[in-house]
């Protein structure tokens, strides 16, 4: 049974003639334990979806299932937190400037009725590669790779089966981004996620995911599994353009 | 590398071990960086005196404040026993200045405690709430900006009857406007922001985001904003005490020693100059202090 | 001679902690080429383009033997001076486009007033000029962009027109900092083959400062390598592929590559060793 199922997606922001329509009849599913990728440039809507499932994008219609349950409207319940988590793209931005590591990682798993906490938060930060030397630490102490490490622990917090994760990596550097992706990828194997992981960077999405849908301006134009992304079989025109930008070296213009 | 530290070196480091080294360790930065502003010290050592004189005021004042001795009246600066001279009834200005302070702090505190509390309640609920909530706790605040500030305080003195405590109330009536509007415009960005998005997605709920997230977030501006307004406080207490609305004889409230003052001023200068400069000088501290709290406290402008 | 001359460059922020040396006595020159510039965040490389225009601000320090421009040492010019070489002989790109653009101002005010301030001319020989400098950079319909505000273009667009402003006064030497990394992969390409194209037939020195390795491989002609504010490795753009050093070798071997998949990416893993090796020259 699929994980995520997606049908006819529309999401938009604003009213009347405002209204501006980021996402316009996507469907794809993502099957459990599956890693499926978001590809698009900015602007197509590919994060939008991300927010619409979470609820923080409240103007959407169509049909969102999760593990077989219908979503409806920007209301989540405790249940739906319990199950989908999401990982933000920029890792100075999604941690509270204020709050300590512990802090952040206490609140969460109390906010998730988790007993023990203390314990909890020191296996958390194992799990992420952190170790307790950084559990008092405040956001300004650590580097980049650092602080999405914290964001991916209190994202596990709850134990979560769905990942939902946005541009996890485009503010770090390659190296770094290498260690968090690695990361991902044990993580993902240990709990047996599912991961929804959005990006502008095709090997990106190539390395991480097992299937993958393009956007182009809202609209999903081509879904594709990652052996025909690597052998360059892509259908749609723009896919075959993005493709081109992001691997072979470009020719030189003199 | 040697394992004893100095408390120095404990309260610089980057790697706290506990949460309260770390709270310890984030105050103390922020006092160095307080300590390297000349001016902000020299705004707090006044205020540091200022509590210190209305804490001691009976052992530091050469006189009883409400003493008169009407064959000593309207005596010059300098005098025998009175430095700053004696005032229309033959009191002690420079007794009634230290006694004095103490209203000040008085009402400085209690409006410190008002205002921004609720001017912090109603911008964070409308900033967060929006919707209908905003439109309606916003054109409330409007109405009360609309006003000229010491109108208002004087419509509200003559409503609730003169007095300290009423002077009080409604200077913080009149105050809170600026702060809840400051509030709530910093609620908005910091609502659109990615860590209050994670937050709500472990399902908290709004009052605890409120407080617990966006309040903190808050706050540090407020502080730095109170304490540039506290001159204007001041200054408001001492018109309505002017005016004869705040504080009543024969009370020390340097507004109102001003205005008993006032009759003399051509002749007798320094009635009414000199809880004027002492005015000026707690309001000038306080600006001064504000202004290196915001290097300290305000995290768009600190940290380089 | 060198258009550019670097000798013992170094950067040093005082803090609480002590002094954070943010280049660390790095020399290079630069002559009629296109030089790249790469290393992580904090390697010192946005320093190293800020401190050849003394935009280090302080309590930031710039300590150097000499910065040459042609055989003058920028060192030794007044602020004023230095306004000088700053607007005419050595221009600078910044990373977006949306914070360098006057957010009030048209589009086509801002450049005419580019031109304004280093020729005299007319008004209406400086609109025709920042016309063709627009046509320069590609951009299709002038006019219409001309009367834009810097809100109504794309990312790319925006950093096009920051090329045609950079390059209105003809300068000797073009400081990129990481001029496309805000823009969509599509739309990189683009942007810097127009500023190849104009770097190229004025013969002008370019520094590209970039995070990304490919890029600066495809976009120049000789790189330099930064770590922990020194140069660990020069080599030629063309032979990036067969660096030898370590760190070098770590960032190309840490990126997914669609055609080499692998399990696990490999991870750099930093030698303390680097940052001690003394700076590698960067003379050409």
């Amino acid at each position: 049974m699929s994980m995520i199922e997606i049908e006819g997606l529309n999401v938009w922001f604003g009213h009347g003639p405002d209204r501006v329509d980021a996402v316009r009849g996507a469907s794809f599913s993502v099957a459990r334990g599956e890693s499926f990728g978001l590809v698009g440039e900015s602007g197509s809507g590919k994060s939008t979806i991300l927010r619409a499932i979470t609820g923080l994008a409240p103007d959407w219609s169509g049909r969102v299932d999760i593990d077989g349950q219908a979503l409806a409207g920007g209301k989540r319940d405790r249940a739906f937190f319990r199950k989908v988590q999401m990982v933000f793209q920029d890792p100075y931005a999604s941690l509270h400037p204020r709050h300590s590591v512990d802090q952040v990682l206490s609140e969460t798993l109390h906010l998730h009725g988790i007993p023990d906490i203390d314990a909890r938060v020191r296996s958390l930060l194992d799990d992420v590669g952190l170790g307790g030397r950084f559990r008092f630490r405040y956001p300004h102490q650590l580097s980049g790779g650092q602080r999405q490490r914290v964001a991916i622990a209190r994202a596990l917090a709850g134990e979560p089966e769905i990942l939902l994760l946005d541009e996890p990596t485009s503010a770090l550097d390659v190296s770094v981004q290498a260690e968090i992706l690695n990361l991902l990828t044990d993580l993902r194997a240990e709990h047996g996620l599912t991961y929804l992981m959005v990006s502008h960077d095709l090997p990106v999405i190539g390395h991480m995911c097992d299937r993958l849908a393009v956007m182009k301006s809202g609209e999903i134009v081509e879904v594709m599994d990652v052996g025909a992304l690597r052998a360059m079989r892509a259908e749609h025109e723009y896919t075959r353009d993005l493709l081109a930008a992001s691997v072979a070296p470009g020719p030189h213009s003199a | 590398m040697s394992e004893t530290l100095t408390l120095r070196q404990w309260l610089l480091t980057d790697e706290p071990t506990s949460r309260r080294h770390a709270r310890l360790a984030s105050l103390y930065k922020g006092w160095l960086t307080l300590r390297g502003n000349t001016m902000a010290m020299f705004g707090l050592g006044i205020l540091v005196a200022l509590v210190l004189m209305a804490l001691f005021a009976p052992l530091i004042a050469p006189h009883d404040p409400y003493v008169q001795n009407l064959g000593n009246r309207l005596q010059p600066l300098g005098s025998p026993g009175h430095p700053f001279g004696t005032d229309s009834l033959g009191r002690d200005i420079l007794s009634r200045l230290i006694y004095g302070s103490r209203i000040t702090l008085y009402i400085v505190t209690l409006v410190a405690l008002i205002a921004p509390v609720a001017g912090l309640l109603v911008g964070t609920v409308a900033g967060y709430v929006g919707g209908w909530v905003d439109v309606i706790l916003m054109r409330v605040t409007d109405i009360f900006l609309a006003f000229p500030r010491l109108v208002l305080a004087l419509a509200f003195v003559a409503a609730l009857g003169a007095g300290i405590e009423n002077a009080v109330l409604a200077i913080s009536l009149t105050a809170w406007p600026p702060y809840a509007r400051m509030a709530r415009a910093e609620t908005l960005t910091i609502r659109a922001s990615d860590y209050i998005s994670a937050v709500r997605l472990q399902g908290a709920s709004p009052v605890r985001i409120i407080t617990r997230h966006i309040w903190p977030l808050c706050i540090s501006s407020l502080i730095v904003r109170v304490t540039l307004d506290m001159a204007g406080i001041i200054l408001a207490a001492a018109g309505l005490g002017f005016l004869g609305l705040g504080a009543q004889p024969p009370s020390p409230e340097w507004g109102a020693m001003i205005s008993e003052g006032r009759r003399f001023i051509l002749d007798h200068w320094w009635v009414a100059t000199m809880p004027g400069l002492a005015i000026f000088t707690v309001s000038l501290a306080f600006n001064l202090l504000g202004d290196g709290l915001r290097d300290v406290l305000d995290p768009k402008e600190g940290s380089q | 001679m060198n258009l550019l001359d670097v000798e013992n460059l170094w950067v040093k922020f005082p803090t609480r902690q002590g002094v954070v040396e943010a280049v660390r006595g790095i020399s290079f020159s630069l002559g009629r080429e296109r030089l790249g510039i790469v290393g992580e965040s904090g390697s010192g490389k946005s320093m190293t383009g800020r401190a050849i225009l003394r935009l280090i601000r302080p309590p930031g320090m710039i300590e150097a033997d000499r910065i040459a421009l042609e055989g003058q040492n920028l060192l030794d010019l007044s602020e004023k001076d230095m306004r000088t070489v700053r607007g005419e002989r050595i221009s600078m790109v910044m990373q977006d486009p949306k914070f360098s653009l006057n957010p009030v101002m048209r589009v086509g005010d801002q450049i005419m007033e580019a031109y304004l301030l280093h020729n005299k001319v007319g008004k209406a020989e400086a609109r025709k000029r920042s016309l063709e400098m627009l046509d320069a950079v590609s951009i299709r319909d002038p006019e219409r962009v001309m009367r834009a505000y810097p809100h109504e273009v794309s990312g790319g667009m925006g950093q096009r027109i920051m090329i045609a402003m950079m390059l209105i006064p003809n300068p000797q030497i073009l400081i990129a900092d990481e001029p496309t990394s805000a823009l969509d992969v599509s739309v990189q390409r683009q942007v810097l083959n127009i500023m190849d194209d104009l770097v190229k037939q004025r013969g002008m020195g370019l520094i590209f400062i970039s995070h990304d390795l490919n890029l600066v491989s495809e976009f120049c002609d000789r790189v330099l390598i930064m770590y922990a504010g020194r140069i660990v490795e020069v080599c030629d753009a063309d032979k990036l592929h067969q660096a030898t050093h370590p760190y070098t070798r770590g960032l190309l071997n840490s990126l997914p590559r669609l055609d080499q998949p692998r399990a696990k990416l490999e991870v750099l893993s930093r030698d303390p060793a680097w940052s001690e090796a003394p700076s590698v020259g960067g003379r050409a």
